[in-house]
């Protein structure tokens, strides 16, 4: 395109010189000094390209990997610091185990106690989620859309309100206050609102409805339909919304850190603690101990989930299958 | 496989969603064993009729549903004992071609025995116990087609419904499948209606035809009463493709710009509706309608109307020539396919006067 039509560049001096340059405006052909210069430049840029982009994806790769670095520095240094004998002496100290094993002996009542809250928070909000996901779904009224909004406030208020909350209220029930089951309440009310949303995605996008409508022309009741097709079809939501909760649950402190007693000590609270009053090797430990216990969860939960849906096992059978699709029998 | 059939009675059904009403008032009677094909536009509110009868809506207070003598308008769907296939075909993902054969079976607590003969037998008939145990998602569309079907008929339904179950499918399957289906239901013999928006599916399958439009049944009849007794313009201009001849009506001649064509008496109109016909003066300003097919080529000299070739397209078996110049719009006619005009060529046409239709 340089100087492909002498009146595009004509046009250009004249924008670029305005002032003196009215004579070789008129005279296109004239050599100016410009016009030699620019087919020069194609050539020259051309060349300069694959530097250039070189240039682009280092820049690009060294500000990734910083930011990577930057997340992922203080992790590991949080994880060596619980497994160095000295943090203040560094490494050089020597590497330990000592650290954890005492986390371990202190804490793990936490441990159990997180795994217990988080099952029950799992179960109530499974047995409360799901159908109430289905119904929303399903319910076009005004009713159901301010029951959607009001789900939602737990979420958008910090955790400290809702905790404050439930202890005016039932901070007086001395057995119930000193329970696990308190915390547990506080987790529901909490993590609910991801269940009942990831259950009613599902139940309202996919054609569950016709799917449903499907099984009722075949005879089956309400409650049939709903355990033979609405629960196995609304499965991608559900394992959704349950490694949701299970992970919220283990992972919540602001709540919780209101709630709790000196008996019903969850993991994240312990860690405050560690943190709070000993020293900063327990802590880091305890962080690693954490990470060990929540790990396997996540992988665990990630692969039931994507097995659940069918996706992983769906994707391989259609490549096999895909050939036989076009054959009409 | 011969199934029992009852007949169908809709009485005064209407069907309002949010306030629009979308099924005026409708009554219909289907006899047993016959195959009506709802036809329509969507929209037209064929869809609805078959949900009304299937029982997945409900009419409007006063609307009646009966299946023989048994009133079934307060009657879910899942005690109706119908069979339905759904455009989508709502086949079940999370079971087998067997399973969801076998659903509504599994459903009546049929002896496990006897169902799986059930299911069996039908995986033969619809050519698909090589698939058996297949997830739905590694089936073709036609065989999903056929897995549904059989999962309806597998209850052994006193009523069949059909839900545009070919609309899916690539054409030419469509084709072959509509054959299949024609041969399956009269062999079956059981009462089925059928909703398409494709008048091919509704001529080759339908005993009786019921054209919808706008809520309303336009008309009701065998495909030919359809096809070549229209009632009204709707039902004309949805069924095939239909010329209109507008001009001026003289002692028993429509005189338009190419020419003219003798009008048939009113009496032999068939018995249709041609209010405007027959109470038109007997000169003025008149429109006459004829099929595409209906028309033949014919020496200008001696031709009824003339014109000349604007344009012609190659079907195939025929070519569909547009014709003006003979009347106010361009006339299609079909001829032989080895027929080949170049445009701008004078023409002339006639056409056999029981094949022109008026219409209101």
């Amino acid at each position: 395109m340089s100087g492909a039509s002498p009146g595009s560049g004509a046009d250009k001096r004249n924008d670029t010189l305005p002032m003196n340059s009215i004579t070789a405006s008129e005279s296109p052909s004239s050599p100016s000094p410009s016009s030699p210069s620019q087919p020069a430049a194609g050539p020259r840029a051309r060349r300069a390209w694959p530097s250039t982009r070189a240039w682009l994806a280092a820049g690009q790769w060294l500000v990734t990997l910083l930011l990577c670095a930057f997340l992922i520095v203080p992790v590991v240094m949080s994880i060596m610091a619980g497994l160095t004998v000295n943090y203040f002496r560094g490494v050089s100290s020597g590497l330990t185990l000592r650290w954890l094993i005492e986390v371990w002996t202190q804490y793990h009542d936490s441990v159990w106690l997180s795994l217990e809250v988080a099952a029950a928070t799992l179960a109530i909000t499974l047995l409360t989620g799901v159908p109430a996901g289905y119904v929303l779904a399903r319910s076009k009224t005004r009713f159901a859309r301010i029951v959607e909004e009001f789900l939602v406030l737990p979420i958008a208020l910090p955790g400290l309100a809702s905790a404050l909350a439930l202890l005016v209220i039932y901070g007086g029930f001395t057995a119930f206050r000193m329970s696990p089951m308190f915390i547990v309440v506080g987790h529901v009310v909490f993590t609910l609102p991801f269940m009942v949303r990831a259950v009613a995605a599902v139940c309202a996008s996919s054609d569950l409805r016709t799917l449903e409508e499907g099984a009722a022309s075949l005879g089956a009741s309400f409650f049939t339909r709903f355990m033979t097709i609405v629960l196995p079809n609304a499965r991608p939501g559900i394992v959704a919304g349950a490694l949701a909760v299970l992970t919220l649950s283990i992972g919540e402190f602001n709540l919780t850190w209101m709630l709790h007693t000196p008996d019903t000590k969850t993991l994240p609270v312990g860690l405050a603690d560690t943190y709070a009053s000993m020293r900063i090797e327990i802590g880091s430990a305890y962080t690693i101990l954490f990470f060990i216990m929540t790990m396997p969860l996540l992988v665990a939960m990630q692969w039931l989930g994507v097995d659940a849906t069918g996706q992983r096992s769906a994707s391989k059978k259609r490549a096999v299958s895909s050939a036989k699709l076009d054959d009409p029998q | 496989m011969k199934l029992t059939s009852v007949p169908i009675t809709l009485t005064q059904c209407a069907k309002t969603f949010r306030g629009t009403r979308v099924l005026e008032p409708l009554n219909l009677a289907i006899g047993a064993g016959e195959t009506l094909v709802l036809l329509g536009p969507s929209g037209c509110g064929k869809t609805t009729t078959l949900r009304l009868i299937a029982g997945l809506e409900t009419p409007d207070a006063g609307g009646r549903i009966a299946f023989g003598d048994d009133d079934v308008t307060a009657l879910p769907i899942e005690k109706r004992a119908v069979g339905m296939v759904f455009q989508s075909y709502a086949l079940f993902p999370n079971l087998t071609v067997r399973g969801n054969i076998g659903y509504g079976l599994k459903i009546r607590r049929t002896p496990a025995a006897l169902a799986r003969q059930r299911v069996d037998e039908l995986l033969g008939m619809m050519r698909l116990s090589a698939h058996a145990d297949k997830p739905i998602d590694q089936l073709s569309g036609g065989q999903r087609q056929r897995v549904a079907l059989a999962r309806a008929l597998a209850v052994q339904p006193r009523v069949l419904l059909l839900d545009e179950p070919l609309t899916a499918l690539d054409a030419r399957l469509r084709d072959t499948l509509r054959g299949e289906m024609n041969a399956l239901l009269r062999e079956l013999g059981i009462t089925t209606v059928y909703v398409t928006h494709d008048q091919a599916e509704a001529m080759e399958l339908g005993d009786r035809i019921v054209v919808m439009s706008a809520g309303r049944i336009e008309q009701i009849g065998s495909p030919r009463d359809i096809y070549y007794r229209p009632v009204n313009r709707t039902v004309a201009q949805f069924v095939g493709t239909i010329n209109r001849l507008a001009g001026e009506r003289r002692d028993g001649m429509l005189t338009t710009i190419g020419g003219a064509v003798p009008l048939p008496a009113p009496a032999a109109t068939h018995g249709s509706v041609n209010t405007a016909a027959s109470t038109a003066p007997a000169n003025g300003p008149h429109e006459i309608f004829f099929r595409p097919e209906d028309a033949r080529l014919a020496d200008p000299a001696s031709a009824q109307l003339r014109g000349h070739i604007d344009s012609t397209a190659f079907l195939g078996e025929r070519t569909r020539l547009t014709i003006g110049g003979a009347a106010p719009e361009p006339l299609v006619v079909d001829v032989a396919g080895r027929i080949e005009l170049a445009r701008g060529t004078p023409v002339g046409i006639s056409i056999e006067q029981d094949a022109l239709i008026a219409l209101s």
